[in-house]
């Protein structure tokens, strides 16, 4: 400050003087560097909470339209000689000979009809583009769930492919030309034509949660997903959860003060900051290569996730422990509780709410990393629904990764829904810690 | 059978031992318990512990080491057809007879060998399972019967079980020991290995990474070249870019919301940032390839620069948005535990707010703060999902933050995911990373952790 001084009044006369003209100018200064200084914090927090903002509405803004699907409504007569003998046959019998059927000309015919004038084989084949391959199984399973339908003729809204879908969310326009997009002219000149008929519908994409993962966009779901990332932490959780909470009452309550506890202390300070994808390589080292479980199992993926959430529930369930006032184990040890009774009668109890918020806080983090998975095999493409925890699965993190990952334009919506899911499912998580601690805590 | 139903007969066995210990210790003492020794209820506990024990230790037993045992049979059966396999497809056979008897993928057509020696792996795997079972239900319900019968009112129940579940706390925090343990050595041994094939000096001083090596020994161009500089240096101009990103954002806002905002505003500030902090990595990584990148790159053609579409700038950009929560929430308590009494002689003599924050608070904290850019630095340096999704591939050595660059971490998982061939040095060079990536962000964690502890004594 000193040298600024000289800088500013003349030594002759000294900055004593509150009323003299350099004294003001230099007032002056002070408090515009403190206006300056005080909008740049301001502009340093607020730049952070709009890149927040940016990043939220990107993904509501592009992924509200995964929730959707389009559907094309169609006529489809369910002839006899398609099905010829079908009718006869008994019920287990019957899905066989029905998986046998050819929909794609059922499906072919119908829309020949509404398009009489297409006749050669490529425009053939375009026309056919617009339904997604999934359509024929919908048509199957209608007519595993009602027989009686062979040989009538019904109006399906059938599931449209990928591209016609994400043409109608206009995503794809019209004014790009014919070569640069995935649907041509001819194209959108029959949907056109579907759409003034009233034929194509916009509805809720209810599939996107009772399925699997699949390579077309529009038949893709996230419940494999879910439910790999379910079991994963549920196995996190019944691994991470007893251990980390009896560490944390052994280090609070139990432990002597000594070197070796010293030592435990800063390793668990120091394994909460290594990186998540060293977990991933133990676990592929250890639980893969030496004792050989299988690989992409949510069993694995949860062990490894396990020993990641371990610090942190172990550093929140000792502040918790900490946070319990002596007088409450002096009163229990006053009368007649031993050392054990009075951690699992009294202080564990007490500092439940304080545990739970960090375990809560600890597993909403397993729910959010990708890495170790990676490591460890849950990056397959898997179809099937896991059921158990040695069933190859994959998470949810993981599927956002891999539908990322995808070429396919369809996916860039469903990559965005499945992250809207998942931060939902976060934002569940974190409320729920928040409610926990605001419920329970208590101000000794 | 299976494991599950074997654990619920183990844990039913239990239940039972729990509740004939309670009954043998109130009836040894005709109801009165004030003659126990201990409540009741150690007493069933100590027998249903007693029971679970043993048993307990045969699966533990079972699941080490029948692998190993079920595997050396298989050998033993294989044994004339197998000597003169390679270690490597002695392995893919036992892979192929363990997924045979699975019902999953071969790497083979099935022949009736191998179908006999599924047949035969199953088998001993059963049989195995079986007298493992077995004998733990046997050993459980002797120990039972043992323990109750040993039960009498003067036996220390409470003592034994005191004693054991303190033992059982103390086994659980050393697992955090143990998964340190099993980092260092599973990365290290496998680094060794590692260095069998390439010279160590090669592997921190190379200067060019490609780590494709030929199948064939006929193959030309794909040698494989294991020198990890490139990886480190594309790894420090990301963090480098992060860090330039996140220090000043999040120490600005660490600083207005310690100094200047209102405790009404900071209540809304603070959970906003942690929602920053909460967002996981793999939706940054999205985020950056879907809008940053192209962003960036648009933005450089407009301006006549050649902008990469995986460009170091926009994965630092991008992963400097996710530390900035990191660096305000660890400055900002760094900053409030700043004695008060500074500030108001720093106020006494007549400074304003900002001069008090830049002369006396900022280098007090200094220490504090410097340890959050560590800690922050550590964890862009591990961080995956973000650069695996915006950052490059190609090992390329250059300090243009416009190039594609690739990273340690991006480089293990395209080294680790996909079809692994064994033992091959492609393979293992993915430990060598992990390793060198463990051992600097331990450093920097260690360095940061010391400093924090450091400077709290100096104010407490």
């Amino acid at each position: 400050m000193t040298d600024q001084n000289q800088n500013i009044t003349p030594p002759t006369q000294g900055p004593t003087g509150w009323t003299s003209e350099a004294m003001q100018a230099r007032i002056r200064r002070r408090y515009r560097t403190e206006k300056i200084f005080k909008l740049m914090g301001l502009g340093g927090l607020l730049t952070a909470l709009a890149t927040l903002c940016i990043l939220l509405v990107t993904i509501f803004y592009t992924g509200t339209s995964g929730f959707q699907e389009t559907r094309i409504k169609l006529d489809i007569s369910l002839s006899e000689n398609a099905f010829a003998g079908v009718a006869a046959l008994d019920k287990a019998e019957r899905e066989e000979a029905l998986r046998k059927v050819n929909y794609s000309t059922l499906i072919r015919n119908s829309l020949l009809k509404t398009f009489p004038d297409v006749k050669k084989r490529r425009e053939v084949f375009a026309l056919m583009k617009l339904v997604s391959n999934g359509a024929r199984d919908e048509i199957r399973q209608k007519i595993i769930a009602d027989p009686s339908l062979i040989g009538k003729t019904i109006s399906l809204d059938l599931l449209a492919s990928s591209v016609v879908d994400i043409f109608f969310k206009g995503q794809i326009s019209r004014d790009i030309p014919q070569s640069n997009r995935k649907i041509s002219d001819q194209q959108i000149a029959w949907l056109d034509h579907l759409s003034a008929d009233g034929r194509i519908i916009r509805q809720f994409n209810r599939s996107f949660f009772t399925s699997g993962d699949s390579r077309e966009p529009e038949m893709a779901g996230i419940l494999g997903a879910a439910m790999g990332s379910f079991l994963t932490l549920l196995v996190t959780l019944l691994i991470a959860f007893p251990i980390g909470v009896s560490s944390a009452i052994y280090l609070e309550e139990f432990a002597p003060k000594n070197r070796w506890t010293d030592l435990i202390e800063i390793n668990i300070n120091n394994l909460a900051a290594v990186p998540s994808i060293i977990f991933g390589l133990l676990g592929l080292a250890i639980f893969l290569n030496v004792f050989n479980m299988p690989r992409s199992a949510p069993l694995v993926g949860g062990l490894t996730l396990a020993l990641m959430t371990l610090p942190t529930i172990i550093i929140a369930s000792r502040a918790a422990i900490r946070a319990v006032p002596p007088s409450i184990r002096q009163a229990a040890i006053g009368l007649g509780a031993s050392p054990i009774q009075t951690v699992f009668h009294h202080v564990l109890p007490l500092s439940m709410p304080g545990i739970l918020t960090g375990t809560i806080i600890g597993m909403a983090q397993a729910l959010g990393e990708t890495a170790p998975l990676l490591m460890i095999g849950m990056v397959a493409f898997i179809v099937d629904l896991p059921h158990g925890v040695m069933d190859a699965a994959t998470a949810l993190p993981v599927q956002i990764f891999l539908w990322a990952d995808s070429p396919e334009r369809g996916f860039m919506e469903k990559t965005s829904a499945a992250i809207i899911v998942l931060i939902v499912f976060l934002i569940m998580m974190n409320g729920l810690a928040i409610w926990l601690r605001q419920k329970f805590e208590k101000n000794w | 059978m299976s494991i599950l139903n074997l654990l619920v007969i183990i844990g039913i066995i239990a239940a039972i031992s729990y509740v004939f210990g309670h009954k043998k210790a109130t009836a040894s003492v005709k109801g009165d318990i004030r003659l126990l020794h201990s409540l009741p209820s150690h007493y069933g506990w100590l027998s249903a512990l007693i029971s679970l024990a043993p048993a307990m230790l045969v699966m533990l037993t079972w699941f080490l080491f029948s692998p190993q045992i079920i595997e050396n049979l298989l050998l033993a059966s294989l044994n004339d057809s197998v000597t003169d396999l390679t270690p490597f497809e002695l392995s893919l056979l036992l892979r192929d007879i363990h997924n045979l008897s699975q019902g999953d993928a071969l790497s083979r057509a099935v022949s009736v060998q191998l179908q006999q020696s599924a047949d035969y792996y199953v088998m001993i795997s059963d049989r195995i399972f079986w007298a493992a079972s077995l004998l733990a239900v046997c050993l459980s319900c002797l120990f039972s019967y043992l323990a109750i019968h040993k039960i009498s009112p003067q036996l220390k129940s409470r003592n034994y079980l005191e004693k054991f579940i303190l033992r059982s706390l103390l086994a659980c925090s050393i697992i955090a020991i143990l998964t340190t343990i099993g980092i260092v050595s599973s990365l290290l041994f496998e680094t060794i290995r590692f260095l069998d094939h390439v010279p160590l000096s090669d592997f921190i001083f190379g200067l060019k990474w490609s780590p494709q090596t030929a199948l064939r020994s006929d193959q030309v161009g794909s040698t494989g070249a294991f020198g990890a500089i490139p990886l480190f240096a594309g790894t420090l101009l990301i963090t480098f870019i992060a860090l330039l990103i996140a220090v000043p954002i999040g120490l600005c806002s660490a600083i207005y919301m310690t100094e200047f905002a209102s405790k009404k505003a900071r209540s809304i500030f603070k959970p906003l940032l942690e929602i920053l902090a909460g967002i996981p990595t793999v939706v940054y990584g999205f985020f950056a390839a879907l809008v940053v990148a192209p962003f960036i790159r648009d933005s450089g053609s407009m301006i006549g620069l050649e902008v990469a579409s995986e460009s170091a700038l926009a994965a630092g950009i991008v992963m400097g948005i996710m530390i900035i929560p990191l660096i305000s929430s660890l400055s900002d308590d760094v900053i409030s535990s700043v004695p008060q009494s500074l500030r108001d002689g720093s106020f006494g003599l007549g400074a304003t707010k900002t001069e008090t924050i830049l002369h006396v608070i900022l280098p007090s904290a200094l220490p504090g703060i410097v340890s959050a850019f560590l800690l922050a630095a550590s964890r862009a340096i591990g961080e995956t999902m973000i650069v695996v999704m915006a950052a490059g591939m190609a090992a390329n050595l250059t300090a243009n933050p416009l190039e594609a660059v690739t990273t340690v971490t991006v480089q293990i998982v395209a080294l680790l995911t996909g079809d692994q061939e064994f033992d091959s040095a492609k393979t293992l060079s993915a430990f060598a990373l992990g390793l060198a990536l463990f051992i600097v962000t331990l450093i920097l964690n260690f360095i940061a952790l010391r400093m924090v502890r450091k400077y709290q004594e100096q104010y407490d």
